[in-house]
């Protein structure tokens, strides 16, 4: 099936110039280096970020899952942030974070369109993150709970020591998924100026006319999302054979 | 040393416990019994401050515990508290469980929490368990595992909620004769229990719960010979027919 759809391809009246524009050798070299450099900005934003999101995801849902009524009030906001940073499109807070916070012309807010574009992804990705950490915290037995309360931890300790511990176990590979999208919406940052992968594959196509530097910067991007997705599958697998194992030795 | 007056406890619009008057006396065991869903499960949480009662009074060594905005933190730290589905941590192995709360709650040091567990963990016969995670133990392993970690704080009384109904048959003895020994070396406890032979051999005093009122108590010989209620006559009469 994949030779015939290759023949297809292949044989299409477009195809010579198609495989002229894309696929261009000369193109590839000559762009590559640029693009790849490009391409280390993304990474380096993706490394904060991820950090960024983990810490602020956290204790969103904490926030969200704490019975205490000191924190109603941040509770409340909580729920109102995760719902605006999910129903908007990511693309979107990128635009009005990168334009608007800048032409409000305050002292102390940062116009570096890297940095922007990084507290953007970092207010969308914390709102989804927040939401698979509690999906975690809520999966914990709340026997757990009341087995670290009778031990005479406060709920503080019982949180750290006992409900996080198992819950951000069992939101690992979920979690990575996350990630391997936000490693692609880095790219989203590009709208707003910063010169990474995307962005410098644009401009070398819109000088030459001609779209290989594109297909360079797709390559880049796989070579770190391939090996991600198969580490999260590998994750996955091993967490099911873990349970399945156990279930079948059962207790002796 | 535990006193509990007029304890009443309502889930929504459905009372659990109606005014439980019980007193708890130093080395003394009280064994709770009753059908399921007569309220002695209940009653062991509220004791813990794990529920919140609605009325009444719990007292530890006569300071209430049960006064509202009290910080139930200091009060939880003097009881050990073993639940029926053992409640280990997965996360942690056997030692880690046991020293956890010694040390985070009680502010024991590492060494001598860890010295304390493994002595404990020998006597009961889990020495050699003490790295083990706990789905690697059978059910009576991980059940005395969870009695060495309310142990390890020196709890002035043990809380056992129906400790071994959740064993298989043939390792509940395994369990039963940890308490027993507990018992003997002058343990205070309150034990909610299913099993009737060893509430009557363990127990210095037996009461008898039904719809969350104390319906009698007394001596064990008394209450399983000669019940004076007729509730608690059919309720003996219903577990001997079952054998």
């Amino acid at each position: 099936m994949l030779g015939g759809l290759a023949a297809f391809v292949l044989t299409s009246p477009g195809w010579p110039s198609v495989r002229r524009t894309f696929l261009s050798s000369s193109n590839f070299g000559h762009s590559i280096g640029h693009v790849a450099a490009g391409f280390w900005l993304d990474v380096r934003m993706f490394l904060v970020v991820e950090v960024v999101v983990l810490a602020a995801g956290l204790v969103i849902a904490l926030i969200r899952v704490l019975d205490l009524p000191a924190l109603f009030p941040l509770k409340i906001l909580a729920v109102v942030f995760v719902d605006v940073m999910r129903g908007v499109p990511t693309i979107l807070v990128v635009y009005l974070i990168g334009f608007g916070l800048p032409a409000l012309q305050l002292t102390g807010v940062p116009t570096s369109a890297v940095v922007l574009g990084g507290l953007a992804l970092s207010l969308c990705y914390s709102a989804y993150v927040s939401e698979v950490f509690r999906a975690g915290i809520e999966s914990v037995h709340p026997s757990q709970g009341s087995a670290a309360l009778a031990l005479g931890l406060t709920r503080g300790q019982a949180l750290r020591h006992v409900i996080v511990p198992q819950a951000v176990r069992r939101v690992v590979p979920p979690l990575l998924n996350d990630f391997i999208s936000l490693q692609k919406d880095v790219a989203l940052v590009s709208i707003i100026g910063p010169q990474e992968a995307f962005r410098v594959a644009q401009i070398f196509s819109d000088a030459n006319f001609n779209y290989t530097p594109l297909i360079a910067a797709a390559l880049l991007y796989l070579c770190v999302t391939i090996p991600l997705t198969r580490f999260v599958d590998h994750l996955q697998i091993r967490s099911l054979r873990e349970r399945g194992g156990l279930l079948a030795l059962g207790p002796h | 040393m535990l006193e509990l007056r007029g304890v009443t406890k309502t889930y929504g619009e459905r009372p659990v416990l109606r005014g439980i008057d019980l007193e708890l006396h130093e080395h003394r065991a009280v064994a709770l019994i009753g059908a399921s869903g007569s309220g002695k499960s209940t009653l062991m949480r509220c004791v813990d401050l794990l529920e919140e009662i609605d009325d009444g009074d719990i007292l530890l060594d006569g300071e209430p515990m049960t006064v509202p905005g009290r910080n139930p933190v200091p009060f939880r730290r003097r009881l050990g508290f073993v639940f029926q589905a053992y409640n280990l941590f997965p996360h942690m192995n056997v030692m880690q469980n046991v020293v956890l709360g010694a040390v985070k709650g009680g502010g024991m040091k590492s060494a001598d929490a860890h010295e304390r567990g493994m002595e404990l963990l020998g006597r009961f016969g889990l020495a050699d368990r003490s790295r083990d995670y706990p789905d690697r133990l059978s059910g009576g392993q991980q059940q005395r595992v969870a009695i060495v970690r309310a142990l390890v704080t020196q709890p002035r009384a043990l809380l056992l909620d129906e400790v071994t109904s959740a064993l298989d048959p043939e390792l509940v003895g395994e369990v039963l004769g940890v308490i027993r020994e507990l018992k003997h070396e002058g343990m205070t406890m309150l034990i909610a229990t299913h099993e009737m032979s060893f509430a009557r051999d363990v127990a210095d005093e037996v009461c008898y719960l039904q719809d969350g009122r104390i319906v009698e108590r007394g001596k064990p010989d008394q209450m399983f010979t000669a019940p004076r209620s007729a509730d608690t006559q059919r309720f003996l009469s219903r577990l001997l027919d079952r054998g």
